[in-house]
């Protein structure tokens, strides 16, 4: 690693003053994609802004037909947190099989999303739930929140601070992980809402999208025959050693009916 | 420039200065020369360097010392009794033959006692997905499931007798 100061501020308002004030420090959440990184000497940061120590990021509440999840709660902690199986269990069920325990104890919500890795969890529950980001300024939609691979509508400086998940009616997840890294190659997340369904794909494509003829369908008949027939073009998914392009399209359909049987089941 | 870290190791306040880039498990191995924590693949996948931070497992080469201020960090060294009674998990993995190199069994033993705090009944099943962050190069993953499925009853037995 190269060498950088560390920060620990106390307060969102710190921690907006010492990225406003440096440009080149980077905030760690859980580190869990960034301290391999900086092992790799893959980034050169001149400090990091640890979030560690502010109490609020940190935890799940239930705020009437929403399930709001501080930035800092660690996966480990949705997986098992009593309220979130009880009212969103695909989000639970997502959350308990990212990566290893390991990494479940340490990775957090807010740092998987600022984070923005094609193959993560979390971007197709925030999607497929139509969750709302909020961040130290603002609040951002889910739709408009993933914009490119590892690319957000974060501005320089802005820092999430919580994900609300509004309950939906029905919802399931569903992955085909890799092996050994248990990142999704391809995986969907289907669900029931308020405001219709809808169907959000991560590992297949740059970033986190949406299949509108799935969600027209499901909404008709909810049932995985009903996406029987209607696939994702290849052109544009994501292609390498671990699946070709085409074979995502395919997973893509197979993985929403897994979501779909899930939600239903 | 250096920071200074308090933390407990294994029950001891120790405060230690260490580069603000230093990883937990180098402090820990080359500062506090407790080296039963292992350091395997050093890219966060093998899990040899598993701890406890305020009692949960993490990979101690995928966090900074500087993070463990003020945390309670429980090492492999720190489970056995003070007369060298070993742990009941690390009792299992011996009547099961559950290593061979051991190299991975610091981390295997770290990774199966948090187990016990998760789910204290684990089958065979979610045992093996437990221990998916912990990667044995002897592939002698049978003997360190039957290990962990008797030391989690062995851990519950010793809970029980103390309430």
């Amino acid at each position: 690693m190269y060498s950088f100061e560390y920060q620990h501020p106390k307060t969102v308002a710190d921690v907006a003053a010492v990225l406003a004030s440096d440009p080149d420090a980077k905030v760690v959440a859980g580190g869990m994609t960034l301290i391999p990184t900086l092992k790799q000497r893959l980034a050169m940061p001149s400090a990091l802004v640890d979030l560690r120590d502010i109490a609020e990021l940190r935890g799940v509440r239930a705020d009437g037909d929403t399930i709001v999840i501080g930035a800092m709660t660690p996966h480990a902690d949705v997986a098992y947190d009593a309220t979130v199986r009880d009212r969103i269990p695909a989000l639970a069920h997502l959350a308990r099989h990212i990566g290893d325990a390991q990494v479940r104890n340490r990775g957090t919500i807010g740092g998987s999303i600022a984070n923005a890795d094609p193959a993560a969890d979390y971007p197709a529950a925030v999607v497929g739930l139509n969750a709302t980001i909020v961040t130290s300024t603002r609040e951002i939609a889910a739709d408009d929140f993933f914009t490119a691979m590892f690319e957000t509508a974060l501005e320089e400086g802005e820092i999430v601070t919580a994900v609300r998940f509004p309950v939906p009616k029905r919802a399931g997840y569903a992955k085909f992980k890799h092996p050994a890294s248990r990142y999704a190659v391809v995986g969907v997340m289907v669900a029931e809402t308020a405001g219709g369904v809808r169907v959000a794909v991560t590992g297949a494509g740059p970033s986190v999208f949406r299949v509108a003829e799935m969600e027209q369908a499901l909404a008709g008949s909810f049932s995985p025959d009903a996406l029987a027939g209607i696939s994702v073009p290849a052109d544009g998914l994501n292609s390498d050693i671990h699946a070709s392009a085409d074979y995502r399209a395919h997973l893509v359909t197979l993985m929403a009916k897994r979501a779909v049987v899930a939600a239903t089941g | 420039m250096a920071l200074s870290v308090s933390m407990t190791v294994n029950g001891k306040a120790v405060t230690v200065s260490v580069a603000e880039n230093a990883l937990l498990v180098d402090v820990l191995r080359q500062t506090l020369n407790l080296t039963g924590t292992h350091v395997g693949c050093d890219t966060s996948q093998c899990g040899a360097c598993t701890v406890h931070v305020n009692g949960r497992s993490v990979k101690s080469c995928t966090m900074l010392a500087a993070q463990a201020d003020g945390a309670e960090v429980t090492t492999i060294e720190g489970l056995a009794a003070a007369d060298g009674t070993l742990h009941p998990m690390q009792a299992a993995f011996k009547e099961h033959h559950g290593l061979q190199c051991g190299f991975c069994t610091p981390g295997m033993v770290m990774s199966a006692t948090d187990l016990a705090r998760v789910n204290p009944t684990a089958s065979e099943d979610e045992i093996r997905e437990w221990l998916e962050g912990n990667i044995c190069r002897c592939t002698g993953y049978h003997n360190i499931v039957k290990a962990v499925k008797d030391g989690l009853g062995a851990m519950s037995a010793t809970r029980q007798a103390a309430e």
